[in-house]
Parts: structure tokens; sequence; C-alpha cells
């Protein structure tokens, strides 16, 4: 009973009807869709902008082998060491055995939704690291012992009442209702953190192949800190990632802002092209860029699908998704949810496991058009349904339309079909949604619609 | 075979099938993103529109801005700003502007073009550093790691002054990456970044607080 599609019906079934959850959710991404709004209407052209964007990311895919070396020179030249991970087990194996040799024992974490991919954290712990999140949001769900929410908001769902129990209870910090205090609570609890953690770990939002740097993209601070103080800087970045020129940043920074969190440009936009260089006065003595594939190339490989891998995960696609604000990210039971991740986790976790989400869409399609890099989200949607279909086909369900078919292909068929559906519907009545019906899949739910007392043709004979 | 080829090889295989286009593409349009300044959000030409664009730009980010007469006039400021936070202890850089900002204070100085002791930078109450350039479209401060005394010292302290000229003010993004290849290539800073406002966050209840880690005030000088 506790496949992933189960547990997806079970905690949308609470979800859905938790008026509490509604309430939070729909303040919080109604307030979102005002300033992305007035973001985008700032550009000269919006449009134009995302087709350049999703050109731009369709050549860095195109050219991936190229670009991924470039990077890697440039990177390796100026005294980065540079990992390639194969899949997650390889990438924990990596990270874990850079910590081990340098005796490190406590790591400070900026924000990455691929070591939440690959369980980072977990594989940390368990090597006898201690971890701290140093996002305020990633902070608060690792008290909860949760992930995170959202790709960008990761304690969306929580109310400031629930946090400052949380703190309470934690961090025994006196009760409070005041963001600002909840925010300077945690402030505090992490100074300290910086100062005193063997290494950083961060992810990176683009891998410039051109100088060879990372991106990081923040309001906060931490994932600056997080680079600058201590000795070790780790940073795990998917392959995806690529982009061929520093001047595409351009572009994609204010498009990351826009749709991510209806900003100008994000705080803090830093890029990382190497540990402490001659003649500078901080920053890590190590650093380290772990690559990651895990399944990405199997996405590359599907062309139908690649442009999936054009993501800058910005979230755009939950916050418009009829079905995530109903469903809420925690239901998804996936590292990235919404419209994107009901795309490409089947690709990262195989489809036969997964493909349930590709069928919780309304296929309006509001994700494609909110994607700033044009990823065809809705279509890929039906691809995975298609697929899916294809690989197992599901013989009752082929006969139920075969049968289907050949009523409706014939009109004597067809009516008496409808001769017996209209004898047989007052008896449905008796027992609509109990055990026995057999339209309850239906009719728990919904009404079942009254069979029509005329048909088309008679309707059209007989109109006045 | 490495994991590196094996990545590789991987890639190799899979591009072998080409994908359609994106969008409405334009057959053999070549860096596409080399046109974002038409379509970003719009500039004025003249100084004083960028100047004016820079300024709303800080006051919607809750930054402050002020655009000095001349290089006279910062020393006061400064000292002004200092009495009114009470400073005790101040953090900067030997670049020349900064120098001379932090020496009119008369407060104790840790320098952080040298290595520092890092709790010694998490005591001070402010971090003077110069930048880069300045950015209209935005609002934002381009530092480097060599133009703003390292990574932290912009960072860590509660408050970041910025001191900067005139002649720094450049008017859209294109630029400032422009700018940062003109200045620096092939010897990159290891650390480049774009501050634009105080440090915030939205994560609780999406209500904005700033200082989340970084500093909570940030004050731009311009003469």
């Amino acid at each position: 009973m506790n496949s992933p599609a189960s547990q997806f019906t079970g905690h949308a079934r609470t979800v859905t009807r938790d008026l509490r959850h509604r309430h939070l959710i729909q303040t919080a991404l109604g307030k979102y869709e005002i300033i992305r709004d007035r973001r985008k209407a700032a550009f000269q052209d919006w449009n134009a902008a995302r087709q350049a964007a999703a050109e731009t990311k369709y050549e860095a895919l195109n050219h991936l082998d190229q670009y991924l070396e470039e990077f890697v020179s440039k990177l390796e030249a100026r005294g980065t060491i540079v990992h390639w991970a194969g899949d997650a087990a390889s990438a924990r194996e990596i990270i874990v055995g850079i910590l081990r040799d340098r005796n490190a024992r406590s790591v400070i974490k900026s924000k990455t939704m691929t070591a939440e991919e690959i369980h980072l954290t977990e594989a940390l712990e368990s090597a006898g690291v201690s971890v701290v999140e140093s996002d305020l949001g990633e902070f608060i769900v690792q008290l909860r012992r949760e992930a995170p929410y959202h790709l960008v908001f990761p304690a969306m769902h929580l109310t400031r009442g629930e946090i400052s129990d949380l703190f309470t209870r934690e961090l025994h910090s006196a009760p409070t209702d005041s963001p600002e205090e909840l925010t300077m609570i945690a402030r505090r609890a992490l100074r300290q953190k910086y100062l005193a953690a063997d290494a950083g770990i961060t992810g990176a939002n683009f891998a410039v192949a051109e100088t060879g740097m990372i991106a990081i993209t923040e309001n906060e601070g931490n994932a600056r800190l997080t680079a600058a103080m201590p000795k070790l800087m780790i940073s795990l970045v998917g392959i995806e990632k690529i982009l061929p020129r520093l001047e595409d940043l351009a572009l994609f920074l204010p498009m990351l802002a826009t749709t991510g969190a209806g900003q100008a440009l994000t705080g803090y936009n830093s890029l990382y092209g190497g540990p402490r260089q001659p003649g500078e006065s901080d920053g890590p003595e190590e650093f380290h860029v772990v690559l990651l594939d895990n399944r990405r190339t199997e996405l590359l490989a599907d062309a139908e699908q690649r442009d999936a891998l054009h993501c800058i995960r910005c979230g755009a696609c939950l916050n418009v998704c009829p079905i995530f604000r109903n469903v809420g990210g925690h239901t998804y039971g996936t590292t990235y949810s919404g419209p994107i991740g009901s795309v490409i986790t089947p690709h990262l976790r195989g489809l036969q496991d997964w493909k349930h989400l590709s069928a919780a869409s309304s296929l309006c399609g509001a994700c494609t058009e909110a994607c700033p890099v044009k990823i065809d989200l809705h279509h890929h949607l039906l691809q995975n349904r298609r697929n899916a279909a294809r690989q197992k086909p599901r013989r009752l369900e082929q006969l139920g339309w075969k049968i289907f078919g050949v009523i409706v292909g014939h009109p004597w068929l067809y009516a008496i079909a409808r001769f017996f559906a209209l004898a047989a519907q007052p008896f449905h009545a008796l027992f609509t949604g109990s055990r026995v019906d057999p339209a309850r899949a239906w009719t728990n739910s919904r009404d079942l619609p009254p069979v029509a007392r005329q048909n088309f043709k008679h309707w059209w004979r007989h109109r006045s | 075979m490495s994991d590196r080829e094996k990545i590789l090889g991987r890639i190799r295989e899979a591009l072998a099938v080409p994908a359609p286009p994106p969008g409405h593409a334009q057959e053999g349009r070549e860096h596409p993103a080399s046109q974002a300044r038409r379509w970003l959000p719009a500039v004025g030409e003249s100084f004083d529109e960028q100047i004016a664009l820079f300024r709303a730009n800080a006051k919607d980010l809750k930054a402050d801005f002020h655009l000095l007469a001349n290089h006279d006039d910062l020393a006061p400021r400064l000292r002004q700003l200092s009495q009114a936070e009470g400073w005790k202890r101040v953090a900067g850089h030997r670049g020349e502007l900064s120098r001379v900002a932090c020496d009119a204070l008369n407060l104790p100085v840790l320098f952080t073009d040298q290595s520092y002791d890092p709790p010694a930078l998490e005591a001070c109450d402010v971090g003077i550093t110069e930048c880069d350039a300045l950015i209209a479209q935005t609002g934002s401060v381009l530092v480097t790691s060599r133009s703003a005394g390292g990574r932290a010292a912009s960072v860590l302290p509660p408050h970041h002054v910025v001191i900067a000229c005139r002649d720094q003010l450049l008017p859209d993004l294109p630029a400032a990456f422009d700018l940062v290849k003109r200045k620096y290539q092939p010897n990159y800073p290891s650390f480049i970044s774009l501050i634009t406002g105080p440090s915030r966050t939205g994560d609780i209840e999406r209500i904005l607080v700033l200082g989340a880690h970084g500093p909570k005030k940030l004050t731009v000088f311009c003469f």
C-alpha cells in the first residue's frame, strides 16, 4: 500500500481539505503573482527574453561535453579540484571522502536542491559529520526533520506561530509572533556556526564554461558566508547547470529573480572561480566542485524531453500549478515537486513508480506559459503518460476502450447501450458511492451526470 | 574508464539524436543572450537618468544612497553616520578611497586585505569597502575579492558601507559583465558578486525581513 502513487493519493486527500494550509499557500502565492507580474512588465520584451534564454540553454546542452570540459579546465587551472560523480552514491562517497581526509567534523550548508536529491545530509550525519542548514527556510525544515516544501520557499507551509513554537522547543528562545525576531533568533544561532565550521557545502545555480566559475543566487548572504568563512568549500553541481558565456548571466540572473520571487535581481548573485588566490586575504584554502550526472544523461538522451534540462529551478511552474496549489509540496514525495518534478522524476527515479505524477495534472498549460526557459512542460506530462502505457500496457483498460470504440462506432449498438443506461440509472441511485458501486472511483467525490433523455440527433430533428 | 570519461561518453551518445530547437528559434542566431539589452528593463542614456534610476532602485531595496557634491563631503558624512550608530570598530581595506574613509573615523580599523582574524571581523560594526561598479538598472553594487577587501568584509559586519565615484555608474547588467571581462580577464578574482540591497529573507510567511545573515544595512556613498 505504500507505493509512491498511494502515498500521493492519500496525502493529497488530506492536504486538499486542510483549510489552514490552503489559506497559507493561496496568500503566499497570491502575493507572489502580483510582484512577479510587476517585474515581468518592467522588461522591454519578456517573451523575446524567454526565447533567448531557451536558445542559450539549448545551445549549452547541444555542446554539453565541450562546455563541461571548458568549465573544468578553467576551474582546474586556478586550483579547484573537480570530481565527476556518475550517480548519487558516488557523489556522497566523494564528499564524505573529502571531509574524512581532512578530518572535517562540522559542515555549514547553504541551500542546494541537488544535495537534497542525493540525500547528502543523511550520508554526512551517518559518517559522523554534523550538518547545519544556513538558509532560514532550510534551517526551519531541518529542525522539523522535514524535506523542503518548495524549490524556492522551503518553509512556505508554516505559520510564524509554528516556527516560534519550533524555535522555543529546539533553540530555547522566547516565543514571539514577529517574523523579524524569529529571523534574528536564527541569525544568532547560525552566526557562530559559520566561524566554527570545518567545511562549507553549496550548490550552484549556474556553471559558466567560459570563465570556469559557479554562480550562486541567494537573498540572505548565507551562501556568501558559507563560501567565505570555512577553510574548505565543496560545491555540488548538476551537469546541466552549464551556461556558455559570462554575459549570459546578464539575461539569466534577472529572469531567475523575476520568476523565482518577483525581484528585479536577487540580493546576492556571486561567482566563485577558485579557492583563495595568491594575494587574496580570505576564502577557502581548498575548493572542490563535484559534477553530478545521476541520470541527467538519460534525460538528455530523450530528445523529445531534453529541454527539461533547461530548468533553472525558479519554481515558477509550481507557483502557478493548480495541482501544486491544492496538494502542496510534500504530497509529491519527491525532491523536485510541481510540474517540473512530475516531468523529471520519472526519468531520475523510474517511470513506472512515478508515472502517477504525470496523471496529476489538468493539462492547463499554466506551467509551460510560466517557464522562463520555455520547457514544454504540459506536453512532457502527456509524453510520460504515453511512454508509461507503452512500456507497461494495461490490458483491461485497453479492452475497455476497444469495447467503447465498437459501441460508439455503431449507432444501433449505441442506442441499445443508451436504453440500458437509462433503465439502470434509477437503480444506480440506490447504491451510488457505496462499496458495490461499479462507478465508485468517480462517484466517491463527484456526481455522475444523468444519461440524456434524448440524443443529439433527436434534439436536432425536433428543435423548434 | 574514469567517471569523467563515462559521463562524457554518455553525453556524446545522448546527443547523437538531435532535439528540435525551442519555440520559434531563428536559424543560425548565435549567442542569443548577447542582445539582452534589448529585452531587459529599459535604462535612460544620460548620467542624470541613470543616477535617478539607481536612487529609485536603492530606495525600493531599502538601501541608503547618498550622492555627494565632492570627495571632501565623505569624511563628515561618515563621521555623522558613525556617531548616529555608535560604531566602535571598523573593517576596511587599503584601497585609495576606503583607506581615506577609515582614517576619517578615528576608530580602530581591521584591514581585511591581508589575512585577518575572522572573529575580529565579526566583532566590527561596519565594513567599509570600495566597489567595481554601481548598476543603475537594478540598484546593484558590483564587488570582487580584489576591489572590496576579500570575500567577507562586505557580508559579515551588520552594516556595509560602499564608497564609489560617479564614473563607476554603469547602465545595466550587460555593461557590468562586460566590465568584469575587460578589467580582469584572464586573471579573474576568485569571488565576484552583485550586491542588490541589504541581506533579506521572506522565508517566514513571505514577509520581508532585512539582515537575515548578511548586513542589515547597506549604504552607498557616491561622489
